[in-house]
């Protein structure tokens, strides 16, 4: 497998603040780092899935990544071009490489277009006129495993499940090499949600595409995902292969969210780890390690040292007092 | 049958509304039961019919609703024969309501002291006492300085605090029957661990019933005791959480649980999915309305809408295969 995308020291930030109220308020920067200096790699066929909650850096980085927002720092590599400081034009041809799946499948997809103008949209912007509109609708709704006549069909009268394959159809128009899917199955009935796991599933074993998933849903992932990276107030603490992570968390936050994930099963009513307080605002970046105040393991290194990332085979945490990893081979 | 009588025992209920297509069929011969004390989920897709049965419970039902028969029971009394001024006494005092998105569910242009003083406009308490009480739940449901914080506005709380105050303001008047509308839905894995450990707590010291929505089974399994499973406008099973999870009557029931990805087992790249769509509820299929997408539909099926069959104690299914299993 060669290496498809590679992020390195990726920083994104927002003004929050003028700089006189950042004064009157004490404020540091009036900036907030939405992501802080994220390193990611994904190769060519690989499932990555992006886990965090709500303010985590995600969408961010995913809008930062095909060039919607301005980076501040770092560099994004896709298929061994820098993409971070080209032209406009140079973008709308990385843009052709690289999909996105917005979030919420009715709102991404326009009221006053058929399913028809929406699929090929993607031609007429990038001023593909040879392409046969109607061969074309039938190839990529097909694709999706929509017959031909919802072409004709408007948004509202898609079902969630049918608008995300809309939305996936889109996005392939272009023969892409990576998908970013942005909470592909949120808002989505669990009997719907499958199905849009295995087609994404189906057409990366059938057009060799990279995907990039990001989702809160811890569930969704275990089964799609190759690798996986847990995102925390913009920075990843811990990725690493999904049946790893899973398996034996190093990070602590990365246990707390995986025991936060009911399980349909009143057996299974578990020694939850319930994490105190809320995540806490990017203005006031806790010190040292950043979960310390809600670790339940921290100790009082951690609210004074940042701790360093630790890499171990193909993956990597940051934390002083990782927990317990998979035992070792002999030798190792 | 010396035990005492349900807080709430909804009996046939059915309910249409008139729409230009034709009678939209909502819910259907629906039976549910709110013993005392207890915690109840309702879990279905959307579509179900969820949001109309609490709406009719609440009476609060659009103008083109029409109740077509059956009743709904609180403490003996219907609340569909009840006036809208008896109603109006009803809500917020026993009967209190959590909605899914707290930043709808407060004004967000009132403080929320003013809004939690506001409430309680039926009580004969000082302006001070009422303020106090609002101290006191909003410390109950662990706002830190709820003292300070009751000048603060909505949007200077997080979600969860926010669905937090939404949940003290439910329970001021110490309700009977507070029913939650996918009340963690919007908000994180970690906050959501948060409120269902909160909601069981606070239900431990209110001695309330709790009729608990959602689309979530994994939120079932942890908090209810007991479990709804609607489809289509109809209950098509129900019982103990730990019986119906465990050996589900209702092929429905037994699909839905497959599909919830967080229980299959072994990785899988084709994760199971319930083929078809709900149908279309103004022209409902005859016979069985799951039976377009059942794997294990037979002649029968068609030709004859099930009944609710009792399969062990407390569990019951619509289904034709679960007749006779009682016994």
């Amino acid at each position: 497998m060669s290496g498809l995308l590679e992020v390195t020291g990726l920083r994104v930030r927002f003004r929050a603040l003028g700089t006189v109220k950042a004064l009157l308020r004490g404020v540091e920067s009036p900036f907030v780092e939405a992501v802080a200096g994220v390193d990611l790699a994904l190769a060519e066929g690989e499932t990555l899935a992006l886990v965090g909650e709500s303010g985590s850096g995600k969408t961010t980085l995913a809008r930062a990544l095909i060039g919607l927002l301005p980076v501040e720092a770092g560099s994004v590599r896709f298929r061994s071009r820098e993409l971070i400081g080209q032209s406009s034009s140079a973008w709308k041809a990385v843009r052709r490489e690289m999909a996105m799946m917005f979030q919420d499948p009715v709102g991404s997809l326009s009221p006053r277009l058929t399913v028809r103008a929406l699929v090929t949209e993607p031609y007429r912007i990038h001023g593909l006129r040879g392409r046969e509109t109607e061969r074309e609708c039938a190839r990529l709704l097909g694709l999706v495993g929509l017959p031909p006549d919802f072409g004709e069909r408007y948004p509202h009268q898609l079902s969630g499940g049918q608008a995300r394959r809309v939305g996936v159809a889109r996005a392939l128009a272009l023969d892409p090499r990576l998908i970013l899917a942005d909470e592909p199955t949120a808002g989505l009935d669990v009997s719907v949600q499958g199905e849009i796991l295995n087609l994404l599933a189906r057409l990366q074993d059938q057009l060799g595409l990279s995907i990039l998933i990001i989702t809160h849903n811890l569930n969704v992932v275990r089964h799609v995902a190759d690798r996986t990276a847990i995102m925390y107030l913009g920075r990843i603490v811990e990725q690493g292969e999904t049946e790893r992570v899973f398996a034996h968390p190093r990070h602590p936050y990365t246990e707390a969210l995986l025991s936060a994930n009911p399980q349909a099963d009143p057996a299974a009513r578990h020694r939850r780890i319930e994490l105190k307080g809320e995540v806490p605002s990017l203005l006031r970046r806790p010190s040292g390690c950043e979960f310390h105040p809600r670790c339940p393991h921290a100790r009082p290194l951690c609210a004074t040292a940042a701790p360093a990332a630790t890499t171990e085979g193909r993956g990597r945490f940051t934390c002083h007092f990782p927990l317990a990893g998979p035992s070792l081979p002999s030798g190792g | 049958m010396t035990a005492a009588p349900d807080l709430l025992s909804i009996r046939d209920l059915s309910l249409s509304f008139r729409t230009p297509r034709g009678r939209l069929q909502a819910l259907r011969r629906v039976n549910l039961e709110v013993p005392r004390g207890r915690i109840v989920g309702v879990v279905g897709e959307s579509g179900c019919g969820k949001s109309t049965l609490i709406a009719s419970i609440l009476r609060l039902l659009p103008p083109n609703a029409e109740v077509t028969g059956g009743a709904i029971r609180f403490e003996g009394r219907d609340l569909l024969e009840l006036s809208p001024r008896a109603m109006r006494e009803l809500r917020g005092r026993r009967i209190a309501m959590v909605f899914q998105d707290p930043m709808t569910a407060l004004n967000p242009v009132l403080s929320i002291g003013r809004q939690m003083i506001d409430v309680q406009y039926r009580e004969g308490r000082s302006r001070r006492e009422k303020r106090e009480r609002a101290v006191e739940m909003l410390a109950r449901v662990g706002i830190p300085d709820p003292a300070q914080r009751l000048e603060a506005y909505p949007h200077q709380f997080s979600g969860g605090m926010r669905q937090r105050i939404a949940i003290a303001m439910a329970l001021m008047m110490e309700p009977d029957l507070l029913i939650a509308d996918e009340p963690t839905t919007a908000l994180d894995a970690t906050l959501e661990v948060q409120i269902i450990g909160l909601l069981q707590a606070l239900q431990r010291d209110f001695g309330c019933s709790i009729l608990f929505v959602t689309h979530h089974l994994g939120v079932v399994a942890e908090l209810c005791e007991e479990v709804v499973v609607m489809y289509a406008g109809e209950v098509v099973e129900r019982g103990p959480v730990e019986a119906v999870f465990r050996n589900p009557a209702h092929p429905y029931t037994a699909r839905l649980l497959a599909c919830d990805p967080g229980r299959i087992v072994e990785r899988s790249r084709n994760l199971p999915t319930i083929p078809g769509e709900i149908p279309d509820l103004v022209s409902p299929p005859p016979g069985c309305v799951f039976r377009p997408r059942c794997p294990e539909a037979f002649a029968r099926c068609e030709l004859e809408a099930p009944a609710e069959h009792a399969v062990g104690s407390g569990q019951s299914a619509r289904c034709h295969l679960a007749e006779g299993e009682g016994r």
